[in-house]
C-alpha cells in the first residue's frame, strides 16, 4: 500500500502536469480561434482577387498572394539543386570527413542566425552590390541562403538512412558511382528532400524581416516574367505593412487567418508525405 | 580444370592493422571453394579483395596480386565495374533493392546497357529460373521485393547476381541470416550453379563447407593456413591448427 504522503505527492504532480498541458492546449486554441474569428469575416472574394487602389480606397491582396507564390517557387528553384547537390557531395563523395564535419557545423550555425541579419546582408550584397535593387529576385536569393542549410541537412540525414547494403548490392553488380546514387540512393531519400522542401516553404511563408530589406513592400501586379525584378510584398510582409503602417487591422487579420490556414495545410502535408513514404518503405 | 582466380603474396591493411598476410591461393574453375575460419580471421576480407569491394572501405592498402583469367585485377587498366560484372557477389544479409522483383533482376542488365524489353524479360525469367525461384514469383514480378521472405530474398539476390552473366559468384555467408530450410535450398542451388559458374563461399558453418564445397581454405589470424580438397582437409588435415579448428578445439 502507498503511504498517504506518497499518494498526495502523486496526486499533486499529476495535477501540475495536467494544468501545464491544459494551459498549452488552451493557448494554441485561443490563438487559432482569435485569429480565425477576427480574420475570417473579412476574407472576401474581392479582397483575394483585386489589387489595392488608393483612388477607390479599396484594399486587395492578390499582388501579395502572387508575390508569395513567386518567391516560394523562385527560392525552391535555386535552393533545391544547390542543397541536394551539396548534400550528395558531402555524404557520398567527400573523402575528408573533418572538412565535412566543419561544413555541417557551419550549416547548422547558419540556420540559427536571426533572419534580419540575412536581410541586411541580402540588401547589401544582392540589392546594392549586384544591383538587383529591391526586388523579388533579391528576396528569393536571400531566402535561398537562409534555407540552404535546412535543405542540405535534411537531405544529408536522409541520405545517411539509406542502408549501405543497397549501395553494396548495386556496386556488386558493376554499377558506377553516379548510377548507384541516381537509381538506389536518391529514390531512398526523396522523403527527406520533400520534408526539407515543406519546412522551407513554411519558413518562407513566415519570413518578414529578411524580406522587408530585400523584396520591399509594393502591392502592384506584374506579369510572370517582370515580377522577379520588381519589388513585392509577401503575405507576411503585407500583414506587417497593413497593421503597422496603415492601421488596417481587419485586412491584417484576414491575412493572418489565411497564413494560419496555409501553415496548417503545410504541416498536414508534411505529415502525410512522411506517412506515405513510411508505408512505401514497409512494403 | 584451370584456375580462374589466383592470389599471389596478397597483403592487406586496414589503416595500420594487417588483416591479410601473404595469401597465395589458386581457385579452380567450375567448383565450389569454401573459406572457413573463426570470426575476424580475414576470410570475408579476402573474399572482398576478389572483386574489389574493399575499394569502398576507406584507408585500405593492398600489396601483391589477384589475377582473374591471368590479368591482375588491381592493375591500372582494369575497369572495376566490368570486373564486378564478371565476378558477382551475394551478401551476408539479403539486400534486394526497394523496388519490384522484376526491376531488381533487371537492374544489372540495365546498368550494362540492355534496354530492350524483350531481352530484359528473357533475362529476368532465365535468372529467376536459374536461381530456382521462378515458380514462386512468376505471378508477382511487379510486387515489391521487400515483401518476400528472407530465404526468397536471398535467392532473388542470387538471381540478380546471375542476371549480369558473371563467371564467378562470391558468396559472403549467404545463409547465416536464414532458417534451416532456406539454407538447404541455397545449398542445393549452389551445387546446381557450379556447373556453369565458379563459386567461392565464406561460411561459419563447417558442416556446410563439407556438404557443398569441393575445396576448402582455412584462415586464421589473417593467414591462409591450409588449402586443399574438402574431403582431404577435413579427414587428414596437414596443419595442427586446422585439425584443432575442425575438431572444435577452438573457434
Amino acid at each position: 500500500m502507498l503511504s498517504k504522503k506518497r499518494k498526495s505527492y502523486i496526486l499533486a504532480m499529476k495535477s501540475v502536469m495536467l494544468i501545464s498541458t491544459a494551459l498549452t492546449a488552451a493557448l494554441v486554441v485561443f490563438l487559432v480561434a482569435f485569429v480565425f474569428i477576427k480574420g475570417i469575416p473579412h476574407i472576401s472574394w474581392e479582397l483575394l482577387s483585386t489589387k489595392p487602389s488608393y483612388i477607390d480606397g479599396k484594399i486587395g491582396i492578390l499582388p501579395d498572394i502572387l508575390s508569395t507564390v513567386y518567391i516560394v517557387i523562385a527560392t525552391l528553384l535555386f535552393v533545391l539543386p544547390l542543397g541536394v547537390g551539396a548534400a550528395i557531395y558531402l555524404t557520398e563523395y567527400a573523402k575528408n570527413k573533418k572538412i565535412v564535419g566543419i561544413i555541417e557545423y557551419a550549416a547548422e550555425t547558419l540556420s540559427g542566425i536571426p533572419s534580419i541579419i540575412y536581410g541586411l546582408v541580402g540588401m547589401l550584397f544582392f540589392c546594392q552590390f549586384l544591383g538587383f535593387k529591391t526586388s523579388l529576385l533579391a528576396g528569393a536569393l536571400t531566402l535561398v541562403i537562409m534555407n540552404l542549410p535546412t535543405i542540405m541537412r535534411t537531405t544529408q540525414e536522409s541520405l545517411k538512412t539509406v542502408p549501405q547494403s543497397y549501395r553494396d548490392g548495386a556496386f556488386g553488380l558493376g554499377a558506377g558511382k553516379w548510377r548507384v546514387i541516381r537509381t538506389v540512393v536518391l529514390p531512398g531519400c526523396v522523403d527527406g528532400v520533400i520534408t526539407g522542401c515543406i519546412l522551407s516553404v513554411g519558413r518562407i511563408l513566415g519570413e518578414s524581416a529578411a524580406l522587408l530589406f530585400t523584396a520591399g513592400f509594393a502591392h502592384s501586379l506584374y506579369g510572370i516574367l517582370s515580377c522577379l525584378v520588381n519589388p513585392g510584398a509577401t503575405l507576411t510582409v503585407a500583414l506587417y505593412v497593413y497593421a503597422k503602417e496603415n492601421g488596417e487591422f481587419e485586412v491584417a487579420f484576414a491575412i493572418a487567418a489565411i497564413l494560419m490556414a496555409l501553415t496548417l495545410l503545410i504541416n498536414l502535408s508534411a505529415t502525410l508525405v512522411g506517412k506515405y513514404f513510411a508505408k512505401k518503405r514497409e512494403l | 580444370m584451370g584456375d580462374i582466380l589466383t592470389a599471389k603474396n596478397l597483403n592487406l591493411w586496414y589503416d595500420k592493422t594487417k588483416a591479410l598476410k601473404d595469401i597465395n591461393i589458386n581457385i579452380p574453375e567450375n567448383s565450389i571453394t569454401a573459406f572457413i575460419g573463426p570470426s575476424g580471421c580475414g576470410k570475408s576480407t579476402f573474399l572482398k579483395t576478389l572483386n574489389r569491394m574493399n575499394d569502398l572501405i576507406p584507408n585500405v592498402k593492398i600489396t601483391g596480386e589477384v589475377c582473374y583469367k591471368g590479368q591482375d585485377i588491381y592493375g591500372n587498366s582494369v575497369d572495376v565495374n566490368e570486373l564486378r560484372r564478371n565476378i558477382g557477389m551475394v551478401f551476408q544479409k539479403p539486400n534486394p533493392f526497394p523496388m519490384s522483383i522484376y526491376d531488381n533482376i533487371a537492374y544489372g542488365p540495365r546498368t550494362h546497357g540492355i534496354k530492350s524489353k524483350v531481352k530484359l524479360d528473357e533475362i529476368v525469367e532465365q535468372s529467376l529460373r536459374d536461381a530456382a525461384i521462378w515458380d514462386e514469383v512468376k505471378d508477382r514480378l511487379k510486387k515489391n521485393a521487400l515483401g518476400m521472405s528472407g530465404g526468397q530474398q536471398q535467392r532473388l539476390c542470387i538471381a540478380r547476381a546471375l542476371a549480369v552473366k558473371p563467371d564467378i559468384l562470391l558468396m559472403d555467408e549467404p545463409t547465416s541470416a536464414l532458417d534451416p530450410i532456406s539454407t538447404l535450398r541455397i545449398e542445393e542451388l549452389a551445387i546446381e550453379l557450379k556447373k556453369s559458374y565458379t563459386i567461392v563461399i565464406v561460411t561459419h558453418n563447417m558442416q556446410q563447407a563439407v556438404r557443398i564445397s569441393d575445396y576448402t581454405a582455412f584462415f586464421l589470424l589473417g593467414e591462409l593456413v591450409e588449402f586443399g580438397k574438402t574431403d582431404q582437409l577435413f579427414s587428414q588435415p596437414v596443419d595442427k591448427r586446422t585439425e584443432d579448428y575442425i575438431t572444435g578445439r577452438f573457434g
